[in-house]
Formats: C-alpha cells, sequence, structure tokens
C-alpha cells in the first residue's frame, strides 16, 4: 500500500514537472506537437528508471564504502552521460524501431534536469532500492503524463488567437501554471489515502 | 571595445533566461523569494565565469569527439566546489536551494555557453562572456524572485514592505505563480523588444 501512496504523490501530487520544476526545458521545447511529445516521453521513462538504478547502486557500492560522497554531483552526471550513450548505441544496434523513433530524444535527455533530479532526490529521501525504482518510473510517468497533456492543449493554441508578444514561450509557460494550477488540486490526496488505510 | 560587448551583450541582447529561453527549472524552482534567487545567481556566476576561463585556456587541447564529455566533468568539479563552500558558509541557503546546486551541472545555460563560446574565444573574451550572462541570470532571478515575494508574502528580501493590510496571495509563492509570472514576464519583455526595434 506504501508504494500506491509512492506512486500517486510522484505521479499526481508532487509532479516532477509541475510541482518539482524539474525538466522544463525539454518540457516547452518538445511539447509543440503530439508525435514528439509521446517520443520525448518514452525516451524519459526509458532512461530515467535506468538511470536511478545505476545512480542508486553506484551511491550506495562505491561512493559511500569508498568515502567519496562529495564527489556525487561529477559521479551521476558521468554516469547519466555514459549511460545515455550506452542507451543509443545500444538501441541502434538491437533495437532499430525504437531507435528510429526515439533516438533524436537520447541526446538531449543528458541534460535534462528530471533525470539528474529524480536521482538526486533518491538518494535525499533516502529510499530503499524498490522505492526508488517506483518512484523513479512514478515521476517518469508524471513527467510524460504533464508532457502529453501539454501538447494537446499547444497543438490548439497554436491555431487561437494569441497575443502577438505571449506567441511562442510566454504561453506556454502560462498554460503550465495553469496545468499546474489544476495538479494543486491533489494536494492533500496522500494524506487522506494515508488515513483511508490506517483506518 | 569588442571586449566589453562581451559582457554588455549577456544583460539585453542574450540575457537568460528571456531572450534565450534556457535554464528555466532553476529560476522557477529557487524565486519563491529574492533571497534564494540571489543565492543561486552567485553560484551561477561562479561556475559559468570559471568553467568558461578553464574551457577556453584549454580549448586546443581538447579532442573533438569528448570535448562535452570534458566540459561537464570540467562544470561538475566547480559546481561540487559551490555545493561544498555554500554547505560550509551559508548553510540555510544551501539547505533552501536543495538539489538545485547539484543541478547547475545540467543548466543548459552553462554547457551552451562552454560549447558556443567558451571552445571558439580567447580566455578573456570568454571570462567577460561568463561574468555577463551569470549576471544577467542573477538579475533575472532576482526580479522574478523579488515580484514572487512581494506578492507572495508582502516582504522582499525578508523586509516587511507592503500595507498592513495587504493579503498576500500565496498563489504566488507556490508552482503556479511560478510559471505564469515567469509567461508575463517573457511576454512583457517580447513586446519590449518589439516597441524598440520599430
Amino acid at each position: 500500500m506504501d508504494y500506491v501512496i509512492l506512486v500517486i504523490s510522484a505521479l499526481l501530487i508532487n509532479n516532477i514537472l509541475l510541482a518539482q520544476f524539474l525538466g522544463n526545458c525539454p518540457f516547452l521545447g518538445t511539447s509543440k506537437r503530439m508525435d514528439t511529445a509521446i517520443g520525448m516521453g518514452l525516451a524519459v521513462i526509458f532512461v530515467l528508471t535506468i538511470a536511478c538504478i545505476v545512480t542508486f547502486w553506484v551511491q550506495y557500492k562505491i561512493l559511500i564504502p569508498l568515502g567519496l560522497a562529495y564527489l556525487q554531483t561529477v559521479a551521476f552526471i558521468l554516469v547519466i552521460a555514459a549511460l545515455v550513450q550506452f542507451v543509443e548505441m545500444f538501441l541502434r544496434k538491437f533495437a532499430k524501431p525504437l531507435y528510429t523513433s526515439l533516438g533524436i530524444f537520447l541526446p538531449l535527455i543528458t541534460t535534462n534536469c528530471a533525470v539528474m533530479g529524480a536521482a538526486l532526490l533518491i538518494i535525499r529521501k533516502e529510499y530503499t532500492f524498490m522505492e526508488g525504482v517506483v518512484f523513479a518510473v512514478a515521476s517518469a510517468a508524471g513527467f510524460t503524463l504533464a508532457l502529453i497533456l501539454m501538447a494537446g492543449i499547444r497543438e490548439r493554441l497554436s491555431v487561437s488567437d494569441v497575443p502577438p508578444a505571449l506567441k511562442g514561450t510566454a504561453i506556454g509557460l502560462i498554460t503550465a501554471g495553469l496545468m499546474a494550477l489544476a495538479f494543486f488540486g491533489f494536494q492533500g490526496v496522500d494524506g487522506a489515502l494515508t488515513a483511508l488505510v490506517k483506518s | 571595445m569588442s571586449l566589453m560587448h562581451e559582457f554588455t551583450k549577456g544583460l539585453w541582447k542574450d540575457l537568460a533566461p528571456f531572450r534565450v529561453v534556457l535554464g528555466l527549472c532553476p529560476i522557477l524552482a529557487v524565486t519563491k523569494e529574492a533571497e534564494t534567487g540571489l543565492g543561486m545567481g552567485v553560484g551561477v556566476i561562479f561556475v559559468l565565469t570559471c568553467s568558461n576561463i578553464i574551457i577556453s585556456s584549454i580549448r586546443n587541447i581538447i579532442p573533438r569527439q569528448v570535448r562535452i564529455a570534458s566540459f561537464i566533468v570540467i562544470i561538475a568539479s566547480f559546481v561540487t566546489m559551490v555545493q561544498l563552500f555554500s554547505q560550509a558558509y551559508f548553510y540555510p541557503i544551501y539547505q533552501k536551494l536543495g538539489i538545485f546546486i547539484p543541478l547547475i551541472v545540467v543548466n543548459c545555460i552553462i554547457l551552451g555557453r562552454a560549447e558556443a563560446f567558451a571552445s571558439r574565444n580567447g580566455v578573456i573574451a570568454s571570462a567577460l562572456d561568463g561574468l555577463g550572462i551569470g549576471l544577467g541570470y542573477t538579475i533575472s532571478l532576482v526580479v522574478l524572485g523579488s515580484i514572487r515575494e512581494i506578492l507572495g508574502a508582502g516582504t522582499i528580501f525578508g523586509v516587511d514592505i507592503m500595507w498592513a493590510s495587504f493579503r498576500p496571495f500565496t498563489f504566488m509563492a507556490e508552482a503556479p505563480g511560478a510559471f505564469i509570472s515567469l509567461g508575463l514576464l517573457l511576454g512583457i519583455m517580447n513586446a519590449i523588444s518589439k516597441t524598440s526595434q520599430s
């Protein structure tokens, strides 16, 4: 049951994009069309999950035993960059269809702060390995959910009459704000669920 | 003259994150108060200037194929310095900024300047470029932080400035306020630059 609450919390209440502000550059960059949004979303789920597993292992099996925890930032970014490169090579060799649909988004993911952010959050919140994996999948799914919803809205926005000064990113940000306001409505759901489980 | 231009372009022409829409996550996340915005800005100025200096001084030694990886390692080293330094001397701000200090590594502005400017220009020009862009980014952070702090809490840098009966909009201090105020600010900037052109 704890996992259910963790999933709901990461997916809706503390949505990585709309409540934690992680991964906004690709969010605004790739949400103009539905197909790119889906591609980016799937690539993020894929890489974020693997990256969180690997960085968890690096933190607890390499950095802490060796007393190198202060190298966390350097180690994590290198692991993520190498991993993205490796995933790209692997997909190109063994899963050509997947590569052609996700390929162009993979290099962008290295500098997607959602990946690094989720990896750091798992360590900071002192999750166990299973909790960490669940959190990673749910966070990435939350990212994809917000991205796809946003793409749907922006496809409509592109044909509507927006004041010239607000065209493009500005109206995108305001739309994201309104979406964040809607997601704000989920606040407190986790507390209610916990109370429900206990009663 | 041209060196001065490298510095001043970051303050208006290439003002981040308004003219070049990069580095949005920190500007949304740490601008609940003007003070955290300023702390973040100072960190970015340091990392950007130092990494620009180092990258431009060794730009001819780095092989082209591994340049991005090398840039990331150099940037990450300076970020670690900022992290340890702020932990030791500015602990309250370090706590408030949380994971956004290590996330300076993935701030696209820094990697963007390394790739677009420092890897092609001399040391002094790169240092000025880093200082200018960093300063522009800091100003943006402080302006947005001030707006949100004034409307969201009625204070600026922790000092009460609004009239007694002022009711703060909690909305501005939360996530939706961050997105919407940045969007409106971006719209205002676009409108100003359009009128100044014509």
